[in-house]
């Protein structure tokens, strides 16, 4: 008997499309329309099979890994806990106030995807609009180091390229779109101007246009920045200056090279110079379904975006220091609880290894190269598809995730309850 | 043969659908154990398309298999995964942030690929 | 249990009990008559409140507590938090935070203040969701949210079109889908034009893309609120905010909405003669004589404390031009369809003539406004100051003494040509009863509030009678919220979870289908999707419409 959901949330990327139809048969889904490649996976791949949390590999009962996770936490001296992007808000807060009251560290994966894009927020501040405005207002589009055609997939039809609205009827005739990368890509393909840089060179390619942009590029001598002719830059300086209203969108290209937080200052700088002459925002390209929302939630509750240590009894902020990378490769850490994310997958070996040597707790819907090293893994239920929660996008647009299929495994955030009460 | 390139990592479709499909599986180990490489690099290093080339930095190394890309000559290529993870550094400048893109990676033979590149 | 608070001085204004000595007796979290026999007297537990104040819970009418712009104000302020800092007990969460304070700690700051009621001041509705998570995670405080609407596409379109009928359906709809308690309007027109890099100036300038005026958006939004019944009335930051001048078009808009009840807020920021762009003076004269006149209206001070603050508004432009001001960091935000605002740090120092022109205002304003039950205590936190500095505010309105100290503190400059050095009223402690709850719960419509009658929440603070005003209500010898004291000796003794209020106003259902067109053609999230689930406010309590 063939149920339909309209108006289901994909999670999958910072895109968090929200008009996903999905059929369901039985207890799985059987169809899904709308979804880009990444949605459909989160949705068909999704193995709504019940499965019994396990303790050093043997099957247990939730009782028993919850006493044992317990344990593991509360004997350890400095635990870390990390991730969250990928869970909804309701576990994110819990998991905070578990944080606090352990006295742990805690970070979530912002610390190896947009952290420096929190840290260029907190040093220049950050002009920025919602993702309709994009759609209804945008002339000229900026895409900076990421390439959404394979990360961000829907995003040029719903938001931006192709999108139409108020002012924009004639959606991408009505716009000029701009990628820079170092790298031709599918993204690059598809634009009307593809700006390509010399890797290693976007601080010097926005300061030269920050420069034009502040009325001193006559004292500029070079002839070319990295890579492109200075009369190009010029140009694009001019473009930007003269649009009716302009968005930028960033991402890895920028956070993942040297330079990381005094690069995208630098883009944050030149939007916020643009406004004396138009309209210009950026917008974070945040790649997880709700990195976006563990954002909100530790600032909410904490104070800080990420790296914070509870350990002297409130929230100390620590980039570099209190970054879970940074605590593994020095060994700080003598057990972890891992929430919705798999760093055994994306963090350097080193600290990848680290993890393998301490007792680690893992809340995760799938199995994923971090359980495998897991003392005790929680399958719990994955939001938007097995259970309701909250997850915000990346324009910081919180929205209400909806259950597809019967709610057959406990939620992060019951989960989450339970051991913070065992260990109270 | 040795070179030296700069590396880039990131997200590909095909990486991110061997993600749905399990990190365990043969469909994500294809779409991360890759690398690539601009054509005339791999015509001056005389590296067909497949073979295994051994990537090191200060890191680690690791075997990959080698395919041409759209790249500027210099830049190499890798998606995101446990792979490319052997070659990147736990040294964050006090971001919190590795450095997964930019970063110098020399180029070798595979030890265990040798015979068979020399011989295209 | 039934608790009492016995041989306490009360202060009751909207039962007109002046320092009366009364018992408050309280059982199942509301004010209930004395126990009617010996037996449950001896069953009931007490407090002897000889020689203490009692009043009820503080109601604040203006705060920027949770929500979007709240929380980018956290996050781009860790230099904020670093020095104020809270660590957890075995009974409260750990926070930090001066201006910006987080969630728990919030909730606690307000209830050591005595303060059991918060307003949040302006949410953009299409992030209400987020709003109301941080009210969840705000313990003790019964909490709102106003909603803003004075940039709103579907209304200023329904205006143009002389439809002011469909604007009430849409506003009804929209504080349903908002769980929302009141209309909010920044700045009306001019954060829409700034999107187009313009801004309004007068009541009679165009919206861009609209052809609507702000006049047209303030009377009509007011009808809206009348025809709805809404038990707050619209809560307005006006034009010119900030700049040399306004003080005119405040009295002008005050003036073209009379016989209307309203509210504006912050009044302080609208009130400086001069011109733009020049070193303001205090217009605070002109501003109270028009509040005097015009009885429909009730203020907001938004009285400077000298120190850090963050500026945080939905007024895109105001934001702006702060930014160019003081060359700090900036955030900027336009949400879709419905507003934008900004955030910008801010230092306020009692040499700067600006600042000292800025605090000498809104004491003047307080001193000048003749009816307390119209003119209210707020800081609009966190952009005057953090709402933690009430109690100084309160010394310098009750001890003329210190405030002609902090007034020797002060520019010269603005101290020689300031009309406050003259301004000898003190308020009482019955006024400022007033002008902290029993006022502002009733300019709120919130009928159990503010006061200590029987069938009110029992929420109460006990004060000890302190010559040192600041230190009086800064530190409550008793909070009680829903009949549990919450607060003792100013510390945190319980945790507990407040209420969100909210309205539902009625409407006609035939805008729903308009409405689904309309999200289509130009927002980026369903029609189905955007309304908040009563998920959101498992505590929620609907307030009526008249």
């Amino acid at each position: 008997m063939a149920k339909v959901v309209e108006n289901a949330v994909c999670t999958f990327c910072g895109c968090l499309c929200d008009d996903i139809t999905v059929e369901v048969e039985g207890n799985a889904v059987s169809q899904v329309r709308r979804t880009c490649a990444n949605g459909r996976g989160v949705f068909m791949h999704y193995d709504p099979a019940p499965r019994q949390p396990t303790v050093r590999g043997e099957e247990v009962t939730w009782g028993e890994a919850v006493e044992e996770a317990a344990t593991i936490l509360s004997e350890a001296h400095s635990p870390l806990i990390y991730g969250l992007s990928s869970t909804a808000s309701e576990a994110q807060r819990k998991c905070v106030a578990l944080a606090d009251y352990l006295g742990a560290v805690i970070d979530t994966t912002s610390s190896v995807c947009h952290g420096p894009t929190g840290l260029a927020m907190q040093a220049v501040g950050e002009p920025t609009c919602t993702l309709g405005e994009v759609r209804n207002r945008a002339d000229l589009l900026v895409f900076w180091g990421c390439n959404p055609a394979a990360a961000h997939m829907r995003h040029f039809n719903r938001y931006s390229v192709t999108a139409r609205g108020r002012l924009t009827p004639n959606g991408k005739r009505d716009r000029t779109t701009v990628v820079v990368d170092v790298r031709p890509t599918a993204s690059t393909r598809i634009a009307d101007q593809f700006l390509q840089v010399e890797l290693g060179s976007d601080f010097e390619v926005l300061t030269t246009l920050l420069a034009f942009v502040q009325g001193k590029g006559d004292r500029l001598t070079a002839e070319e920045v990295g890579g492109v002719p200075m009369a190009e830059l010029e140009a694009l300086a001019e473009h930007m200056m003269s649009c009716r209203f302009g968005v930028a969108f960033m991402g890895m290209g920028l956070t993942h090279t040297p330079g990381q937080d005094l690069t995208v200052s630098e883009l944050f700088k030149l939007v916020a110079a643009l406004n004396d002459h138009t309209r210009f925002s950026v917008i974070p390209m945040r790649g997880h379904g709700n990195v976006a929302g563990a954002d909100q939630v530790m600032s909410w509750q904490c104070g800080y975006p990420f790296a914070v240590n509870f350990a002297r009894g409130y929230p100390v902020y620590g980039p570099g220091e209190f970054t879970a990378v940074d605590v593994l490769a020095r060994q700080e850490a003598d057990a972890a609880l891992i929430l919705a994310s798999d760093p055994v997958a994306h963090f350097p070996r080193r600290a990848a290894d680290e993890l393998g040597k301490i007792p680690v707790v893992v809340l995760d819907p799938m199995p994923s190269l971090t359980t495998e090293i897991a003392s005790v893994v929680f399958p719990t239920a994955c939001y938007g598809v097995e259970a309701k929660g909250t997850a915000y996008r990346m324009d910081g647009v919180p929205i209400q995730l909806r259950a597809v299929l019967p709610t057959t495994r406990p939620t992060d955030e019951e989960i989450l309850d339970q051991i913070t009460e065992a260990v109270r | 043969m040795d070179a030296t390139f700069k590396l880039v990592t990131g997200r590909t479709r095909s990486q991110a659908d061997g993600l749905h499909k399990g990190k365990g599986t043969e469909a994500y180990r294809q779409a991360t154990e890759r690398v690539e490489m601009n054509q005339g690099d791999m015509g001056a290093l005389g590296l067909n398309e497949g073979s295994t080339v051994h990537l090191r930095t200060d890191a680690g190394s690791v075997d990959v298999m080698v395919y041409q890309g759209e790249l500027p000559s210099g830049l190499l290529f890798m998606p995101l995964g446990p792979a490319a993870n052997r070659l990147i550094d736990v040294e964050t400048d006090a971001t919190g942030t590795p450095r997964y893109k930019d970063l110098p990676v020399i180029v070798e033979r595979s030890v265990r690929e040798g015979e068979a590149a020399s011989d295209g | 249990m039934m608790l009492g608070i016995l041989n306490g001085r009360v202060y009751d204004p909207i039962h007109e009990v002046d320092g009366e000595v009364q018992d408050v007796w309280m059982d199942d979290g509301k004010i209930v008559p004395p126990p009617a026999t010996e037996e449950a007297r001896r069953q009931a537990r007490t407090i002897d409140a000889t020689g203490l104040v009692v009043m009820a819970g503080g109601v604040d009418v203006h705060s920027h507590i949770a929500g979007a712009k709240v929380n980018a104000g956290r996050k781009f302020r860790p230099e904020d938090h670093r020095d104020h800092v809270r660590a957890r007990t075995p009974l409260t969460r750990s926070g930090a935070g001066y201006t910006t304070p987080t969630t728990a700690m919030m909730g606690y700051l307000y209830a050591e203040m005595g303060y059991t009621t918060v307003m949040e001041a302006a949410t953009a509705p299409l992030v209400a969701r987020h709003t109301h998570e941080e009210l969840e995670d705000i313990p003790i405080l019964d909490t709102g949210a106003y909603i803003t609407m004075g940039n709103n596409h579907f209304i200023m379109e329904s205006i143009r079109r002389g439809e002011r009928e469909k604007a009430r359906d849409y506003v009804a709809w929209l504080l349903r889908a908002t769980k929302g308690y009141a209309i909010k309007i920044v700045n009306p027109g001019g954060v829409e034009n700034w999107k187009w890099r313009g801004n309004v100036k007068e009541l009679d300038d165009e919206v861009i893309g609209f052809e609507v005026t702000p006049r047209q958006i303030l009377e009509t939004l007011a009808w809206v609120n009348d025809e709805l019944g809404l038990p707050h009335v619209p809560h307005i930051h006006g034009l010119n905010l900030g700049q040399g001048g306004n003080a005119r078009t405040t009295v002008e808009t005050i003036r073209a909405l009379d016989g209307r009840p309203c509210h504006f807020c912050h009044l302080q920021f609208l009130s400086y003669e001069g011109e733009p762009d020049t070193l303001p003076r205090s217009g605070a004269v002109q501003v109270a004589q028009a509040v005097n006149e015009h009885r429909n209206v009730t203020i907001d001070v938004g009285q400077v404390v000298f120190g850090s603050a963050t500026t945080m508004t939905s007024d895109g432009p105001l934001q702006y031009h702060l930014h160019r001001l003081t060359g700090d960091k900036w955030l900027n935000d336009y949400v879709e369809a419905e507003t934008g605002g900004g955030l910008v740090p801010m230092e306020y120092a009692p040499r700067n003539a600006a600042n000292a022109t800025q605090w000498a205002t809104g004491l003047e304003l307080f001193l000048l406004i003749d009816d307390p039950w119209r003119v209210f205590l707020t800081t609009d936190h966190p952009n005057a100051g953090p709402f933690f500095r009430y109690p100084y505010v309160i010394k310098l309105l009750m001890d003329r003494q210190a405030r002609a100290e902090a007034f020797e503190e002060i520019s010269p400059r603005v101290r020689k040509r300031s009309t406050l050095g003259q301004l000898e009223r003190e308020y009482s402690l019955y006024e400022i009863a007033i002008i902290t709850r029993a006022g502002t719960a009733r300019a709120l419509g919130l009928d159990n509030k503010g006061h200590l009658g029987v069938g009110a929440d029992a929420d109460v603070a006990v004060y000890v009678d302190l010559d040192d005003r600041e230190e009086m209500f800064a530190s409550p010898r008793y909070v009680i919220k829903d009949g549990e004291i919450v607060v003792q000796d100013g510390k945190v003794v319980r945790e507990q979870q407040g209420r969100t209020l909210y309205v539902e106003p009625a409407y006609d259902r035939g805008i729903e289908k308009e409405l689904r067109d309309y999200f289509r053609d130009y927002y980026t999230i369903q029609f189905d999707n955007y309304p908040v689930s009563p998920d959101y406010v498992p505590r929620g309590e609907v307030v009526a419409c008249r």
